[in-house]
């Protein structure tokens, strides 16, 4: 498939997945390949963490959108990016609403707190409903919200169905079935899953694909599977024949250390490639696959590489 | 103090760090641990992955231990936190009689705070810590905390939930009607108002209800959070910080550990999961250089395997280093990527094997 017509197939993509999985980094390679193809890209994050703005090498991010990594000409769009708190979310709600006056008491006497309590998912409704506000209103053409880790990207992705239960009349309840619509239609909006290729996250990632799915009826696009150790060829040759055949010697040690960390590798690999498999058979979605970076942090080259090779498993997509 | 003296000396130990660690795993083989001392231990998990908890013998959530069977001279129990449950017994305990504890945990407010208020898996993870302590039956008591990103929630939890139950508006709400009206100012009607005409008006009935009832009751949970803060503070407690060696799991642990430190509570053991394997003491750039030059043979691809490798370790070494020296002179356990998950009892022998003394 064609990366254009990917990041066309809907204006919102929510990339979810449980902590240290890698979720930002593949929010901030989808948001590239994305503005590659020229489309205006918006990266939406949503928990005050550092590290979407820290990949592209641009300071902290805040309410207010900025430029995450322009544009280099030849057709290719700016990555945009902003951050969206419920807090925030919710005084731009009530001053769009005509309640500018009540909306800061309403925060400083804490009515805030007893309100989410007794409407659970209401902050998560309250981000969800910018996001599909910022949709309709076209800001983009392509949003990727970088949603909330662990277990809670489930409960997050739930609200709406949660508060058509709760909240029975009132705007609230029409916010929470104008974003169900959102995230139940495929034209609209996708779900992308992360996943290392390691027992328990793949374990954790079918769970949450089909919770998504049977309790949200949510699309869900490919998945990621984030860190993969790619092959090297030559790692099978044991290291004093292959500085035989190199014409090289070896100082004392090295032999030892070349042959058990081309083993760790292939040992290691191998363990990967049985859980992608255990994912494959266990979820019939397409895997989008990313290898694992030996570089010390997460930087705009790393993402452009990150963006190059998911641009190209887009490419093999039926 | 090392986690072996930890699972030896203390009555309670209590792991925290961000998700995905591997700090339940920490949390249940200290608890094993302390059993194979000859000690009587339990363990609360918070959300243990599946197949470690049917190890576990913990098939669903449960209020109260279970008894696992095994070759220790002491007793190892487990339990799985149910948060639910633990704040229905602690309002049962409060009521003053049974039907205003009827009509608390009727309470849709109420239901709604007990599953989703945040905080509250916190308060009850504490709350349930208490709970075994003043129960006298375990001499080591190991508790996971729940993998939140707002690193002490389970500190701030119970002064949160008292301020919660404060609140100054549902004072104003539980007046009779007349008093009401003359106490409350325009300002507030038209705020009681706006939320009424936001959220619906069932909500706000439903809050009044919950606080009318809880009326009176907010004394009881006040003492009992000061008295589980005194718990934590107290010398038999110890904290133990699990983190695994990527940059952003290490910002978080250090996050953790700053702030134990100004709540005085001082982490006492670090264990570092998930570390990749050193292989000797070559530096990643002289390797990289003699990949190089070596282009093209297998050697030179052996060389490139090795250099990364290298620079992933020397990595991992620069994070643990500046994690160590902010949790200083608590002492470092570090334990290798193991290749598959833990998911029974012999899985937890192995990790014991790097975590605790093998003579002790």
């Amino acid at each position: 498939m064609d990366p254009a017509g990917f990041c066309k197939q809907s204006r919102v993509v929510i990339v979810a997945g449980k902590g240290g999985v890698g979720k930002t980094t593949v929010t901030a390679a989808l948001a590239l390949v994305a503005a590659r193809t020229g489309l205006r890209t918006l990266v939406v994050e949503v928990e005050g963490k550092s590290g979407l703005a820290a990949a592209f090498g641009a300071p902290r991010l805040g309410y207010e959108e900025i430029v995450l990594s322009p544009g280099r000409g030849g057709g290719e769009a700016d990555v945009r990016a902003r951050t969206l708190t419920p807090d925030d979310a919710l005084l731009e709600y009530l001053e769009d609403h005509g309640l500018r006056r009540v909306s800061k008491r309403l925060v400083q006497s804490g009515a805030i707190d007893v309100v989410s309590t007794a409407v659970p998912g209401i902050k998560d409704i309250l981000i969800l409903g910018k996001v599909k506000q910022l949709e309709r209103a076209g800001v983009a053409d392509l949003i990727v919200l970088d949603a909330p880790a662990a277990g809670h990207a489930v409960s997050f992705l739930m609200s709406p169905r949660g508060l058509l239960d709760a909240a029975r009349v009132g705007p609230i309840r029409t916010q929470a079935q104008e974003v169900l619509d959102l995230l139940t239609d495929p034209a609209r909006c996708q779900v992308v899953l992360v996943t290392l290729p390691e027992e328990t996250p793949v374990n954790e990632l079918v769970e949450t694909a089909f919770a998504l799915e049977d309790r949200v009826g949510l699309s869900l696009g490919p998945v990621v599977v984030n860190g993969l150790y790619a092959t090297v060829d030559g790692l099978e040759s044991d290291p004093d024949v292959a500085a035989e055949a190199a014409a090289a010697t070896l100082r004392q040690g090295e032999a030892e250390a070349l042959r058990d960390a081309a083993e760790f590798r292939r040992r290691r690999h191998a363990l990967q490639q049985e859980q992608v498999g255990r994912l494959e058979s266990a979820l019939p979605l397409p895997q989008l696959r990313l290898p694992f970076l030996f570089t010390p942090d997460i930087g705009p080259a790393e993402v452009e590489t990150l963006a190059d090779v998911l641009a190209k498993e887009i490419e093999a997509l039926q | 103090m090392t986690l072996t003296a930890l699972a030896r000396t203390r009555a309670i130990v209590i792991c925290c760090g961000s998700g995905g660690v591997g700090k339940t795993t920490a949390a249940a083989a200290l608890a094993l641990e302390g059993a194979r001392l000859g000690r009587s231990a339990v363990v609360v998990t918070i959300d243990p992955a599946k197949r470690l908890a049917n190890a576990m013998g913990l098939d669903e959530l449960s209020n109260t231990p279970k008894r696992i069977d095994g070759d220790w001279p002491g007793e190892l129990w487990a339990m799985m936190l149910d948060t639910k449950s633990t704040f229905d017994a602690l309002v049962l305990k409060y009521a003053p009689d049974r039907s205003q504890a009827e009509s608390i945990l009727r309470n849709r407010f109420y239901r709604n705070i007990a599953g989703a208020l945040s905080g509250t898996q916190e308060y009850m993870a504490m709350e349930k810590l208490f709970e075994l302590h003043e129960s006298g039956q375990f001499e080591l008591i190991v508790v996971d905390t729940p993998p939140t990103r707002n690193a002490l929630d389970f500190i701030d939890a119970p002064r949160r939930l008292t301020r919660f139950l404060d609140n100054r508006i549902f004072r104003w709400l539980m007046l009779p009607t007349r008093a009401y009206l003359k106490a409350v100012n325009v300002a507030t009607q038209a705020l009681l108002r706006t939320i009424s005409r936001v959220v619906g008006s069932e909500v706000i009935k439903d809050a009044v209800a919950f606080f009318r009832a809880f009326e009176g009751m907010e004394d009881g949970f006040r003492d009992r959070a000061q008295r589980v803060l005194a718990l934590l503070s107290d010398p038999g407690t110890a904290f133990v910080l699990v983190a695994s060696p990527r940059r952003d799991a290490v910002e978080e642990a250090s996050f953790f550990a700053d702030k134990l430190r100004d709540a005085g509570l001082p982490v006492e053991s670090l264990v570092v999961n998930r570390l990749h394997p050193r292989f000797g003491a070559g530096r990643p750039e002289a390797d990289r250089e003699r990949a190089r030059t070596l282009a093209g043979t297998d050697l030179g691809a052996l060389f490139a395997n090795l250099a990364d490798f290298r620079l992933v370790a020397q990595r991992e070494d620069e994070h643990i280093a500046g994690l160590a020296s902010k949790v200083a002179p608590a002492p470092v356990t570090r334990v290798p990527f193991l290749p598959t998950d833990v998911h029974d009892l012999e899985g937890l022998r192995e990790v014991g094997g790097y975590l605790f003394d093998v003579a002790g």
